[in-house]
């Protein structure tokens, strides 16, 4: 480890002393966690499909390394700039949204990835994190100034965002987008009486997702009624939740992932359960909840208005990203393809992880004079 | 508080005044609404951890950690045994092991092929190792291997290898009966003889089937055939022992035959059961239903004369008598020396229309029910015109199975009531049905008659010191190509024993047998078949609970006796 001085004035010195370094560890450990993880999940899935055995190995530490890079790169900077990065993020994300309906192609029956030599992007990953910070700032500006309606254009930017996200059909990312922006629009003082309006909506939108969409339908009658049809991919992840036990089976010696399409991205918990155990899937949980509930406590401890509603929602993204997928493996939701921050395969999620978790600490760093309006 | 904040961030002049008062609520709202999030996030992270324990050492799921022990697995096979009317195996089932190996999952194919071979000795290195690389996912190594082969086996703990329990169908008397009890194919389904008409009713049966053989009797029948048939340098042979009273049979013979483990590219020829699929001219024997009919008409007794001084010359064709005495002879004389000549006049004398309906009512011209599928229809003139009745009186020109033949001769000398033949044991209890087809008379007189060809004509090789053989021979030419091949014969003896109280019928055919020094270069009934049948008789009759008699005591001598005296002759009155 670089020793730095605490009188370093260096821009990576007054970052070091004031980033979170808790947090930043919490994170580090993660991605430590994921390596392992997608180490044991990925060969069997790999060789499945007809991949060379490491290649979502290879291709996971090689996306680890760039979004190690974009996290602490946009947490040097200052909540100015983070403003800024987000807001340009996000349009540019929503302009590819908009995009991939047109130029993207179609996985398992939903346009959202687009081609950029190299590599593929699912843009609408980045929306995520940008989206929560850009509507921070928006409730913010509804609080602090009378000439700019911020409540309207957030309310305006969420219903495009969401119609966007309709025509891919992504239901998940929605989902999580909703949440998201009605807890901030909560925190930042939305009267009760709407509050109760608004989780009336959702459960409409709920009700009316699982009516229009055959395959929430199917999901959630299976959720509920474990009897009544085919519930292979759950059973399998309970089957090997009772598999690992206490200590689990032993790295590579679980046999769920030879049988779960997805074990290396929707189901990476349940190879984490089968062969390392409760133990290590309670440390896996107290990571989670360490990163979210630390977040939240400072941004509580915050002067600034606009910090702490970015910080809560970008914590609650990664914290609801993280609950639904423990959920759903361990059957306590309905199944919702999402991935397991830091721990799970996948590129784009993973880089606009890394971006969103950038802005955290950017915007959790020790700030002298914090009461700075936006 | 720097209170720096006279613009906002986009420079805009502002008021000043309310601004911070928002703001600061804002904040508290904030903060207060954070707390809520805060403990919503926290509770389900504790939902989380919960849930967690429950699934991974709680869960008592449908599946237990521990694996029930599987209960043994049942040795009783799917298909049922036939057995003989003893009870003894003639077919079962075995529960057996096969290997197999999964290519992919072998790990190292030499290594497992070096422990495989050293194991089962008779597999090939070379051959298993190359199937253990092959690119597939599911080879045969072995099919049915024995108990002790799987144990030694299983013990190398190949991965990759496995078993398939398997069923393989097992014949403990080989090909003693396999005419009979037919073979399976694969796949357990019956393919010949009672495997195939009962494939139904032994698939998913643990309840035996019956047979009315007896193995013993099969086994004389099968080792004297086969050493007639050897020794007469035949083509083939049949053999069958009938209970008269119960319509049983109690031994069936068909050779050559085989080995129904391995009945694989049998040519027809050994496949074919002679006894009931084979249809054949069958020759002298026929005029056991020539003279039934002659004493049926009631005009015609055995001391009644016919002319057979010469031949009869039908259209193109002569019939002469083999045997030729070139005399008028008696009806008994007409029997005994089976004079062609003389069953002609007979048949002449009672007429076509009474011949055809006797001979029908004896079942010769309709095709015989039995219970294996391997049953033959007899080849009937039709028109039926005098000439085939001319021919037919001696065996010619009505082709009928050796199964009709033994059924219809049965009923001829037990008293005249004809018995269906069966291949089940009968049970005991159940009453006999049949149907009269000849008076008591008639019967009475063929038994005299029949016994007076094994102790006076050409059946005397058929002699069975005790056990008081009937019968009559046969010598029939077979029908090669456009005519009758004077080398090529159907050699039979059919006889009834003990004849003074008929209970069994037996018959024996040789075909194509070579004539051979020891008989003076005949083969015909009387000098192959008739010793054969003398030699199976001797055997079976003890085993048959039949008390050896003394044949000269008065009571059976003259039971047997024809009683009136022939005019011309004194050969049937005396001895």
């Amino acid at each position: 480890m670089i020793t730095l001085s605490r009188t370093d004035q260096s821009v990576f010195g007054r970052w070091w002393w004031t980033v979170d370094r808790w947090t930043l560890a919490a994170v580090a450990l993660l991605m430590g966690f994921g390596v392992v993880l997608v180490q044991a999940a990925s060969p069997a899935v790999a060789e499945r499909i007809g991949l060379d055995n490491f290649h979502f190995v290879q291709r996971h530490v090689l996306t680890l390394l760039p979004a190690l890079a974009i996290m602490v790169g946009v947490s040097l900077m200052e909540p100015r700039g983070i403003r800024r990065t987000a807001l340009i993020v996000f349009l540019a994300a929503l302009a590819l949204v908009a995009l991939t309906p047109l130029v993207g192609f179609e996985i398992k029956g939903a346009r959202r990835w687009i081609h950029v030599p190299g590599i593929s992007i699912q843009p609408s990953e980045f929306v995520k994190p940008a989206f929560a910070v850009v509507a921070a700032w928006l409730f913010t500006l509804q609080k602090t100034t009378d000439h700019i309606p911020g409540g309207a254009i957030s309310i305006a930017l969420y219903l495009l965002v969401v119609m966007l996200l309709m025509l891919q059909p992504d239901l998940g990312m929605t989902f999580v987008i909703s949440a998201v922006w009605f807890g901030q629009f909560f925190l930042a003082g939305l009267p009760i009486v709407l509050v109760a309006a608004l989780v009336a909506m959702g459960a409409l939108g709920l009700m009316g997702a699982y009516l229009m969409f055959p395959h929430v339908t199917s999901r959630v009658d299976r959720f509920l009624d474990p009897a009544a049809g085919d519930n292979y991919q759950v059973n399998r992840s309970l089957e090997a939740f009772q598999n690992g036990g206490l200590f689990g089976t032993g790295p590579g010696q679980g046999t769920v992932k030879m049988s779960l399409p997805d074990a290396h991205a929707d189901f990476i918990f349940s190879v984490a359960g089968e062969e390392f155990g409760l133990i290590w899937c309670l440390v896996l949980v107290a990571l989670f909840a360490f990163v979210v509930l630390r977040g939240f406590s400072r941004a509580m401890r915050d002067e600034n208005l606009f910090v702490m509603l970015a910080v809560a929602g970008l914590l609650m993204q990664f914290g609801l990203q993280a609950i639904i997928n423990m959920g759903s493996s361990l059957h306590l939701i309905p199944t919702k393809g999402m991935t397991l921050p830091f721990i799970s395969y996948g590129g784009s999620s993973m880089l606009a992880l890394g971006f969103g978790m950038g802005m955290l600490l950017a915007l959790t760093r020790k700030r002298f004079g914090a009461g700075d309006a936006p | 508080m720097t209170g720096m904040v006279p613009t906002a961030g986009f420079g805009l002049p502002v008021r000043v005044a309310p601004r911070p008062n928002r703001a600061v609520h804002a904040l508290e709202q904030g903060r207060a609404r954070l707390s809520v999030a805060m403990a919503a996030f926290g509770m389900a992270f504790v939902g989380i951890s919960l849930g967690l324990v429950n699934a991974t050492v709680l869960r008592q799921s449908a599946e237990p950690d521990i694996a029930q022990a599987a209960p043994a697995r049942t040795l009783q096979a799917s298909r049922a045994d036939i057995v003989d009317r003893n009870g003894v195996v003639l077919a079962t089932s075995l529960v057996t092991q096969s290997l197999y190996a999964d290519p992919k999952l072998v790990i190292n194919p030499v290594e497992a092929a070096e422990k495989l071979t050293a194991a089962l000795t008779d597999l090939d290195y070379g051959d298993v190792l190359q199937k253990l690389k092959a690119d597939k996912r599911f080879v045969w190594i072995k099919r049915n291997l024995s108990p002790r082969e799987s144990y030694i086996v299983n013990r190398l703990g190949i991965p990759g290898v496995a078993f398939q329990r398997e069923e393989r169908r097992v014949y403990p008397q080989g090909s003693l009966a396999a005419h009979v009890v037919g073979f399976t194919g694969v796949d357990n389904n019956g393919l010949m003889g009672i495997e195939q008409s009962f494939d139904k009713e032994l698939r998913g049966s643990t309840e035996a089937v019956n047979l009315s053989l007896d193995v013993r009797l099969q086994h004389i029948m099968r080792r004297e055939l086969k050493g007639a048939v050897e020794e007469f340098s035949a083509i083939g042979g049949a053999g069958m022992i009938f209970d008269i009273r119960t319509g049983e049979i109690l031994s069936m013979v068909s050779l050559p035959d085989f080995d129904p483990h391995d009945p694989v590219g049998l040519d027809e020829n050994t496949r074919f059961n002679r006894n009931t699929l084979g249809v054949y001219e069958m020759g002298s024997t026929f005029k056991i239903f020539n003279s039934a009919l002659a004493f049926e008409t009631g005009r015609i007794t055995p001391t009644s004369h016919f002319d057979a001084s010469r031949p009869i010359q039908v259209g193109r064709y002569t019939i002469s008598d083999y045997h030729g005495k070139n005399r008028v002879l008696s009806v008994a004389e007409v029997f005994q020396y089976s004079s062609n000549i003389g069953s002609v006049r007979m048949v002449l004398e009672a007429g076509v229309p009474a011949q055809r309906a006797l001979l029908t009512k004896l079942g010769l011209t309709s095709k015989p029910t039995l219970e294996i599928p391997e049953v033959g229809a007899p080849m009937v003139p039709n028109p039926w015109r005098e000439i085939n009745a001319m021919t037919i009186s001696f065996g010619h020109g009505l082709s009928v199975s050796p199964l009709q033949v033994v059924t219809a001769t049965a009923a001829v000398v037990n008293g005249g009531i004809m018995r269906h033949p069966t291949i089940l044991k009968r049970n005991e209890a159940e009453p006999m049905s049949g149907e009269r087809v000849v008076s008591p008379a008639t019967s009475m007189l063929m038994r005299k008659m029949m016994r007076l060809v094994v102790t006076e004509g050409t059946a005397g090789g058929a002699k069975a010191e005790g056990y008081v053989v009937g019968g009559k021979t046969g010598t029939a030419e077979k029908i090669t190509g456009r005519g009758y091949n004077a080398k090529a014969r159907m050699s039979s003896f059919v006889g009834a024993f003990p004849i003074n109280d008929p209970r069994y019928v037996i018959l024996v055919i040789l075909d194509e047998p070579k004539g051979i020094a020891r008989t003076g270069g005949y083969a015909t009934g009387g000098a192959a078949a008739a010793p054969l049948g003398g030699r199976v008789i001797r055997q079976v009759a003890p085993l048959l609970g039949l008390t050896p008699v003394d044949e000269n005591r008065p009571d059976i001598r003259q039971a047997l006796d024809i009683t009136a005296p022939p005019p011309r002759s004194s050969l049937l009155a005396s001895h």
